[in-house]
């Protein structure tokens, strides 16, 4: 942009931004500090940048296998997210002046108002029921609860790519199969992006879900170990931020490297 | 024609039985149990409406309600004036703008308990150390143990994390506007805050109505917030609806009553929702 930079504003929210970075900025310093060191300056920097309290908190918490578990829910509901939604999607758009198809959509996208607690306590006991208090069954109802977000910007994106592309390739004699394949799924790239980043934030820092679903504690994800391990931390804050750090720290990478893009995926599904 | 019609039923029936099977048939399951007296296990009876008559007397639960409608109405309307003054300082000509788009985005991404604990901290220490420090009698104890305080902990930390989002729908909404309109109303000779009401905001009224709609939506729901700071407490003071309905589930046997509360929560939702919509989308198109 051209013209006179405003010097006004940018002070003011760089002052703004300020109480963004602090809690950020106490999380680091506390996590490297002793507790003695924190008893007499709260905001100071850490005298010596120790790792001590990241080893104790990757021992006890056994964070690798929470990061492993994490990393794992979350890959696999992206990739059945994207595979399936899109594809039910495409049916759906295609076929909207058909009563059945319209019926589905907004029968979908009507979840979007329901409440998680009304169907929490019954999902429970049907999980436990049929084996799926684990992480495959967290990430396959993962799937089932962003369905109605998905269907609805997917259909959307859809509604705008003219139909006259896939209807030469019909004359050309490829199947409705292909055609998703081959013409549709590529050229959705920009919704899957956008599909896929919402995703991932959703099944990588949820905590209702996992915290009700998953019932051996080997298997939990990184948000829910922070909370099982809150009796243990007590008052060691030093452990606890050490352990919040590094829970928080995969996504605050990705972050600084891909945050044009995911600011940019996440304000294209909001346009729709 | 009629072959084609085939491959988009297989496209489409797993995807529906399986939504039905996960998501419609437990909501089903609780609206049925809710008119039952079911404890979670064990043999249980129809008990008509009884459950519902027991939602509107319990205290605890009524004081669920009034706290989550106080904290969700407080944060929706904070969190949409604070993103819509980011989002205006963002979209002016501003240097650094990406990187403190990033910054301002940021919170987002993270994790909502997380971020709680770490406010928890600040609230029962940094905070009171500080208003001891400084000689300030407010700061000075911690507010998260107080029952008439401890909501406005719980907001503080909603608004920090969800003005990302909403800034952003703000700002994609300005983005919008043409310069053009601005320029015009300088020559017209009208100032900052008539540009505003005049142009700005009618312009940007459908992101307004999807932002206040969103985000009442969100807290009516809040969870995790909660658990992260203070737990529902002090006794009860900071209990949300989403929260009674985990713990007198899962902890106190309440399976059949809490489905009851969830019913009732649900309608809730959808007719605030509702309302809003009406009542936004009625201003938009004067």
């Amino acid at each position: 942009m051209t013209g006179k930079k405003n010097w006004k504003v940018t002070a003011l929210l760089i002052l703004g931004s300020l109480f963004i970075f602090f809690p950020l900025y106490l999380t680091i310093t506390i996590a490297f500090k002793t507790p003695q060191e924190m008893s007499r300056n709260l905001l100071a920097l850490p005298e010596s940048w120790s790792i001590s309290n990241f080893i104790t908190a990757i021992e006890m918490t056994n964070f690798f296998r929470a990061l492993g578990n994490s990393v794992f829910v979350t890959v696999i509901t992206v990739v059945l997210v994207l595979l399936t939604h899109s594809l039910v999607a495409y049916a759906i758009a295609r076929n909207m002046h058909k009563k059945f198809y319209k019926f589905l959509y907004f029968y979908f996208i009507s979840a979007m108002f329901i409440p998680f607690p009304i169907i929490m306590l019954p999902i429970v006991k049907q999980t436990s029921m049929w084996g799926m208090d684990n992480l495959i069954g967290l990430a396959f109802l993962n799937v089932v609860m962003q369905l109605a977000f998905n269907v609805f910007v997917y259909v959307g994106f859809l509604k705008s790519i003219p139909v006259q592309l896939e209807e030469a390739a019909i004359i050309d004699g490829a199947t409705t199969w292909q055609l998703f394949w081959k013409i549709i799924f590529p050229i959705m790239k920009p919704m899957h992006a956008t599909v896929a980043i919402l995703t991932a934030l959703f099944a990588w820092n949820d905590f209702m879900l996992p915290l009700v679903i998953l019932s051996d504690s080997s298997q939990y994800t990184l948000p829910l170990v922070q909370y099982a391990f809150q009796g243990q931390f007590s008052t060691d804050y030093n452990l606890a931020f050490a352990s919040y750090l590094m829970a928080m720290l995969p996504m605050i990478i990705i972050y600084i490297f891909a945050q044009k893009w995911i600011i940019g995926g996440v304000m294209r599904g909001s346009l729709k | 024609m009629v072959k084609k019609n085939y491959t988009y039923l297989i496209m489409v029936i797993p995807a529906f039985v399986i939504f039905f099977t996960f998501h419609t048939y437990p909501a089903l399951q609780g609206i049925f149990y809710s008119f039952t007296d079911y404890k979670g296990y064990g043999n249980w009876d129809f008990v008509g409406l009884k459950n519902y008559f027991n939602v509107f007397q319990d205290g605890r639960a009524l004081s669920a309600y009034g706290f989550t409608f106080q904290f969700a109405i407080t944060a929706t309307i904070l969190v949409n004036i604070v993103s819509l003054l980011i989002a205006m300082g963002l979209n002016a000509n501003i240097k650094f703008r990406k990187t403190l788009r990033a910054t301002y985005f940021l919170p987002f991404i993270l994790s909502v308990l997380i971020v709680g604990y770490i406010f928890k901290f600040m609230f029962t220490h940094l905070l009171p150390d500080m208003g001891k420090a400084l000689g300030i009698e407010m700061l000075s104890s911690n507010i998260l143990g107080n029952p008439d305080l401890a909501w406005i902990g719980v907001v503080i930390l909603a608004v920090w994390q969800s003005a990302a989002f909403n800034t952003l729908l703000y700002l994609a909404g300005l983005s919008t506007i043409e310069n053009e309109l601005y320029e015009a109303a300088d020559i017209d000779g009208a100032g900052s805050w008539k540009k505003f009401w005049k142009i700005t905001f009618p312009l940007i009224a459908p992101f307004f109505t999807i932002n206040m709609v969103v985000a009442m939506k969100n807290f009516l729901m809040a969870f995790d917030q909660i658990v992260a700071l203070t737990g529902g407490g002090p006794g009860q003071a900071t209990e949300s609806i989403s929260l009674l309905i985990y713990r007198g589930g899962f902890e106190g046997g309440e399976f059949a009553y809490q489905s009851a509360n969830a019913v009732v929560y649900f309608i809730v939702i959808v007719v605030i929702s509702l309302i809003q919509l009406r009542v936004l989308e009625r201003r938009e198109v004067k």
